[in-house]
C-alpha cells in the first residue's frame, strides 16, 4: 500500500506493506536510524517518535496509521546546528551513557516541558517513566530535563518585552 | 543527588562533557542495526520451543520456496562445514545450530536468510520439525540426581550432567577454624539467573568480500580481537582477512562478550549469498538465549566469636551452567573469582567449593557487570554477614566496622589467595555512615516499629549495609588467559606534526565514555587538551590487539596502557626537545605541560612544537628515529581492588509486600578519578542495576524448562519510579601498581547494591522473625516471607 507521512517537516510516499512497523519505516525505509528498537512490547521505548505532537512508541504503530500525519523524530529536533535545550541538557548533566535510550528520553523531554515548563522531579520521573534506561540509573537524566527546564525559563525572562523596547526607542528619541 | 567529594581529581580536565554525546543526542550513533549495504539481506532464527529434546526431522523445503527466501541453514549443512559446533570461551563446544539434539527452550535450530526483515520471520513458520520430547533438567539440585536425563550425551563418554568441581582457600584450616568458634551460622543463599538485558539486543552484520576474500563483521561484540581471532580459528579464515567492527553499543554488561550462533550463522550465510547478512536478535531470543547471568546456589556459613569477631567463612556452590558451558572468564577459573568471597573482612581462613552442571537452559554464565562472579561473591558474604548480625543480636554496621580489614594491613592477602592493593575501608563505612545518618536513621526505624507494633499500621523501615571488595582489571597475562590468549592489551599513540594525535585502543566501549576519558589520560600525560586527541576503538583493522572490555578492565589495563605510551611519547619528546633548545635532556624538566630548561622556565617547547619538530628535518641523535609515536602492551601486575560501602533504606508495605526504596547511599573508592562525572554516572547505572536484581528481575523456569522471563512484560526492569535519587560519596586510596593510581568502576555499584538493598529488606522484616529470602524480592516473595511461607521465585515450583 502507499502511504505519504511527514516526518521532520518532509513528505514521504512509500510502498509499504500494510503490516510494517512505523519504526522499521522510519529505519529501514527513510534511514533515520536515530529511533532505535528495543523490546517488541511497548517496554522499553527506546523507540519513541512524536505523532502528531504526541510521543509514541513506535514498535507498535503500524506506518500505516502515520498516513497523512506528522512524525518527529530525534533528527527533527535541533534547529539547524543549534541543539535543542533538552539536547545540551544530556551532554552537560551526563544524561547518557550508550545513548540507545537517548533519542526517546531527549524526545519525552521535549515533550514534557513544552507542555509543563516547570516540572516537578516527581514529574520528570513520570513522564519518562513508560522509558527503560539501563545505564544511568536516570538520576541524570531526570536532572537533563531539569537543565532544559530552568535555561528556558531563564532564557524566556532574558527576552526583553517588545514593548519595553518600544519605550527605551521612544525615549532615545 | 548529592555528592560528597573527597578532594579535587588530580587529572586535569576533571568532568569535562564527553566527547562522544555530540552525536548521540542528534540521534547520529552507528549501532549495529543502524549498518546498512548495498545488497544486504536480512535474517532469522527458528528456535526450539522445548527445554530437550530429539530432531526427529527438519524440513526446510517449504521455506526454501518462499520467494523471497535465499538460503536456509541448517545444523546439517553446518557439519558440512564442520561448522555445526563452535568452542565455548570455557573449552567446551556449543552447537551453532542443533543437530542431534536440542537442549534448552530457544535454541537455534535453522536460520532463514531473506529479502527483508518480515520475509525471514515468515519463512519461519514454513520450516516443519518433528521433535521426540525428552525429559528435561531444570533445578540444578536435581542435575547431579542419579538417573538425570543426560544432557551432553554428544560429549564422548558423558554419563551425567557434571562439568567441573572447583576450590579455593584451605578446607582444613577452615573446618579447624569452624569447630573452634563460638559461633557458627549458615543459610541456604541463591543468586537467581537474571540476564543483563542491554536494550540493544545482540546482531551482527556480515560482509564476505568474494574478491578478495575479506570478512568484513560489524558486531555488538564487548571484544572485537578476540573474537576474530575465535572466528579464523573456528572457520578457518585466515585472521588477516577478518575485519570485526564493533560500532557504537547500546549497553553491554558481558552480553557481548561471548560469540553467538547468530554470529556464525551471518557470516554463514554471507558466503553462501555471497551478500552482506543482517541478524537481529529480538527481545525474547535475547532474553532466552543469549548469556544469562548468576544461577548460584550457595550453601553459606559464618563463623565468629560470641562478641563478634569475625573467623572464618565457607561455603558450597552449585552452579547452573545451563546446556552448554559457555562462560566468559579466565581459563584457571572455572568460578570466575568468586574466591573473593572473603570480601572486605579481617578472616583467618576460608574455604569454597564450587561444582559446576549442565542444565536444559540458555548457557552463558559470566554477565551482567559481575566482575567474573564478584557480585555473587560480594552477595554471599554480605549476606551472611547480616544474617550473623541477626543472630547476634549485633548492629550490622558495628558488625561490619569491627571485622573491616584496616588501612595498615594492606598489600593484603587473602585466605584464598588475591593481594588486595589498597583501601581504607573503615574510613570508607564511616563516610558512608555520615552521610546516611545512620543513628538518626535506627532511631527512626525504632520508633516506626514501636509505632507499627502498636497500631498494627504503617510501613516497615528497612536498613541494609553492604561493603564490597572487588578484584578488577584482569590479566596478568602469565596468571589469566581466555581461549589461552593471555589478558595484556595493546595501546598506540600516534602524534601528528601539528600536535594533535589518535590513541588505538584494544578495549571497547558500550557507553563508559572511553572516547573523552581515555583522551584525558593522555592530554594530562603530555600538556595538552583532550580535544586534540581522538580515541580510536572497536575495529580491529585499526587498533592493537587486546581482550576487550569485561570485568571492569579498561581503566585498570588500558588506561594504564594509554598513560604509558603518552609517557613514552613524552620522553621521546624530551630528547627532540633538547636538540631544539640545544641543552642536554638531563637539564630539561617536565613543567606546566612542557618541557622546560631548569632554571629558565621561559625557555620551554610543548608537545606540539615538539611534534612538529620530530616530524621535520631536524638532526637526529644516532638510535633516535623522527616522528612522535608510541606503542605498548600493557601487562598488569596485579588486579585492582576498588571497593565501596552502601546503604540503603527501604519501607515495606506488609499488607501487599510492596518495597519502596527510599535512599540509596553509595560511597565508592575506585582510587584515582579520571573524570568524576562519568564515575558517578557509572555508580549510578549499577545502583539501578541491584535494585532490578533485588527486587524485580529474574530469567525463572517452569518444570518443563520453559523460560518465564522471556519478554520485557515478565523480566522487569527498573524505570525512574523504582529509583531514588542516589547519594554518593568517595574516598581515594590510589592502586600503588596503577601508572595513575585509577582502579576501574565500571560494575562496583552492580557489585555492591544488591546486598545492600535485600539486606534492608531482611532488616524491615526483622520483627516478623525473617532472616532470609531470596531475590528478587517481589510483592509476593515479601509477602510470603512474612507469612513464614518462603517462595522460590527461580522456578515456577512452589
Amino acid at each position: 500500500m502507499q502511504i505519504s507521512v511527514n516526518v521532520n517537516d518532509v513528505e514521504y510516499t512509500r510502498e509499504v506493506e500494510p503490516r510494517m512497523l512505523l519504526v522499521h519505516f522510519l529505519r529501514d525505509e527513510l534511514g533515520l536510524t536515530g529511533t532505535h528498537w528495543g523490546c517488541d512490547t511497548s517496554n522499553c521505548g527506546v523507540c519513541v517518535v512524536w505523532l502528531d505532537g504526541t510521543p509514541v512508541k513506535s514498535c507498535t504503530v503500524l506506518a500505516a496509521m502515520a498516513h497523512g500525519r506528522a512524525v518527529r523524530t530525534v533528527e527533527g529536533l535541533a534547529n539547524g546546528a543549534e541543539p535543542d535545550p533538552v539536547q545540551r541538557g544530556f551532554v552537560a548533566c551526563h544524561g547518557l551513557q550508550c545513548g540507545f535510550c537517548t533519542p526517546g528520553m531527549i524526545l519525552t523531554g521535549r515533550w514534557l516541558l513544552d507542555h509543563n515548563p516547570y516540572p516537578s522531579e516527581t514529574e520528570i520521573r513520570e513522564a519518562i517513566s513508560g522509558q527503560v534506561c539501563r545505564c544511568t540509573g536516570y538520576e541524570n537524566i531526570v536532572r537533563a530535563i531539569r537543565w532544559a527546564a530552568e535555561h528556558e525559563a531563564a532564557a524566556r525572562q532574558a527576552v526583553p518585552d517588545p514593548r519595553a523596547d518600544e519605550q527605551t526607542r521612544e525615549t532615545a528619541r | 543527588m548529592s555528592t560528597t567529594a573527597e578532594r579535587t581529581t588530580p587529572m586535569g580536565y576533571g568532568s569535562m562533557a564527553r566527547k562522544e554525546d555530540a552525536r548521540f543526542i542528534r540521534g547520529h550513533g552507528t549501532y549495529v542495526d543502524d549498518v546498512q549495504l548495498r545488497g544486504m539481506l536480512h535474517s532469522a532464527f527458528l528456535r526450539s520451543p522445548h527445554a530437550h529434546a530429539r530432531i526427529v526431522s527438519i524440513d526446510t523445503s517449504a521455506a526454501e520456496a518462499h520467494p523471497k527466501v535465499r538460503a536456509v541453514i541448517t545444523g546439517a549443512v553446518l557439519e558440512t562445514l564442520s561448522l555445526a559446533w563452535m568452542p565455548t570461551l570455557s573449552h567446551d563446544v556449543q552447537a551453532v545450530l542443533a543437530t542431534d539434539k536440542v537442549r534448552f527452550q530457544g535454541q537455534e535450530v535453522a536460520f532463514v536468510v531473506a529479502e527483508d526483515r518480515y520475509a525471514a520471520r515468515d519463512a519461519l513458520a514454513l520450516i516443519d520439525v518433528q521433535y521426540e520430547v525428552l525429559e528435561s533438567v531444570v533445578d540444578a539440585r536435581h542435575a547431579l540426581d542419579r538417573g538425570a536425563p543426560v544432557i551432553r550425551d554428544d560429549i564422548e563418554g558423558k554419563t551425567d550432567n557434571h562439568i567441573f568441581d572447583w576450590e579455593a582457600g584451605d578446607a582444613a584450616l577452615t573446618d579447624a577454624v569452624f569447630a573452634n568458634a563460638d559461633v557458627v551460622v549458615g543459610e541456604d543463599i541463591i543468586y537467581p539467573r537474571v540476564h543483563p538485558a542491554p536494550l540493544e539486543t545482540c546482531g551482527t552484520v556480515a560482509d564476505m568480500d568474494p574478491i578478495t576474500g575479506k570478512l568484513t563483521v560489524w558486531s555488538t561484540s564487548q571484544a572485537p580481537h578476540a573474537h576474530r581471532t575465535v572466528y579464523s580459528l573456528v572457520a578457518g579464515i585466515p585472521e588477516h582477512k577478518i575485519r570485526i567492527i564493533s560500532p557504537d553499543i547500546g549497553g553491554g554488561f558481558g552480553n557481548k562478550v561471548g560469540i553467538y550462533p547468530g554470529y556464525v550463522c551471518a557470516v554463514v550465510g554471507s558466503i553462501v549469498t555471497g551478500k552482506p547478512v543482517k541478524w537481529t536478535e529480538d527481545r525474547s531470543e535475547n532474553l532466552m538465549s543469549t548469556s544469562f547471568a548468576r544461577d548460584y546456589h550457595m550453601r553459606g556459613e559464618i563463623a565468629a566469636t560470641r562478641d563478634g569477631r569475625m573467623l572464618g567463612v565457607r561455603v558450597r556452590v552449585l552452579a547452573d551452567h545451563g546446556a552448554f558451558n559457555g562462560t566468559a572468564q579466565p581459563t584457571k577459573f572455572p568460578a570466575g573469582f568468586f574466591h573473593v568471597f572473603s570480601g572486605s573482612y579481617d578472616l583467618r581462613s576460608a574455604h569454597c567449593a564450587v561444582t559446576g552442571v549442565y542444565t536444559n537452559k540458555a548457557p552463558g554464565g559470566v554477565a551482567y557487570a559481575c566482575s567474573f562472579r564478584i557480585t555473587e561473591a560480594s552477595y554471599l558474604v554480605e549476606r551472611l554477614v547480616d544474617v550473623l548480625a541477626y543472630e547476634l543480636r549485633h548492629d550490622p554496621a558495628d558488625l561490619r566496622m569491627r571485622n573491616l580489614l584496616r588501612p595498615e594491613q594492606f598489600p593484603y592477602h587473602s585466605p584464598t589467595g588475591w593481594v588486595y592493593d589498597s583501601g581504607d575501608y573503615p574510613r570508607t563505612l564511616q563516610k558512608a555512615m555520615d552521610i546516611a545518618g545512620y543513628a538518626e536513621l535506627r532511631r527512626e526505624q525504632a520508633y516506626r516499629r514501636a509505632e507499627f507494633q502498636a497500631t498494627g499500621r504503617g510501613t516497615l523501615m528497612g536498613i541494609g549495609l553492604s561493603f564490597f571488595t572487588e578484584a578488577v582489571g584482569a590479566g596478568p597475562r602469565k596468571e589469566m588467559d581466555i581461549l589461552g590468549l593471555g589478558m595484556a592489551d595493546g595501546a598506540e599513540l600516534q602524534m601528528y606534526p601539528t600536535g594533535k594525535g589518535v590513541l588505538r585502543l584494544s578495549v571497547q566501549t558500550q557507553g563508559q565514555g572511553h572516547e573523552t576519558t581515555f583522551a584525558q589520560i593522555v592530554a594530562q600525560e603530555l600538556g595538552i587538551s583532550p580535544d586534540d586527541i581522538d580515541v580510536i576503538h572497536g575495529d580491529t583493522d585499526q587498533t592493537p590487539f587486546g581482550l576487550g572490555t569485561y570485568g571492569s578492565r579498561s581503566t585498570p589495563v588500558s588506561g594504564a596502557a594509554a598513560a604509558v605510551v603518552a609517557r613514552r611519547v613524552r620522553e621521546k619528546a624530551k630528547i627532540i626537545a633538547s636538540l631544539m633548545l640545544e641543552v642536554s635532556p638531563l637539564d630539561l624538566e617536565w613543567t606546566q605541560g612542557r618541557w622546560s630548561v631548569q632554571g629558565d622556565p621561559e625557555a620551554g617547547k610543548t608537545i606540539a612544537e615538539i611534534a612538529m619538530a620530530a616530524h621535520s628535518s631536524l638532526e637526529l641523535p644516532e638510535g633516535v628515529e623522527g616522528h612522535l609515536d608510541a606503542s605498548c602492551v600493557y601487562d598488569p601486575p596485579n588486579l585492582t581492588f576498588p571497593n565501596g560501602a552502601y546503604i540503603c533504606v527501604v519501607d515495606v508495605d506488609p499488607g501487599t509486600g510492596g518495597v519502596d526504596v527510599r535512599r540509596f547511599i553509595a560511597v565508592d573508592d575506585c582510587g584515582v578519578r579520571i573524570n568524576p562525572m562519568i564515575v558517578e554516572g557509572q555508580v549510578h547505572g549499577g545502583l539501578a542495576d541491584g535494585i532490578g536484581m533485588a527486587l524485580m528481575e529474574v530469567i525463572a523456569f517452569d518444570e518443563s524448562g520453559n523460560c518465564l522471563g522471556g519478554s520485557f512484560m515478565d523480566y522487569l526492569l527498573p524505570t525512574s519510579m523504582e529509583c531514588p535519587s542516589w547519594e554518593l560519596g568517595e574516598t581515594v586510596t590510589p592502586s600503588p601498581h596503577h601508572p595513575i593510581g585509577a582502579k576501574g568502576v565500571g560494575e562496583s555499584a552492580t557489585v555492591g547494591s544488591p546486598a545492600a538493598v535485600v539486606n534492608a529488606v531482611i532488616d524491615a522484616l526483622g520483627p516478623f522473625g525473617v532472616r532470609h529470602a531470596d531475590m528478587p524480592l517481589t510483592p509476593a516473595v515479601v509477602w510470603r516471607a512474612i507469612q513464614g511461607r518462603p517462595l522460590r521465585p527461580d522456578l515456577a515450583i512452589t
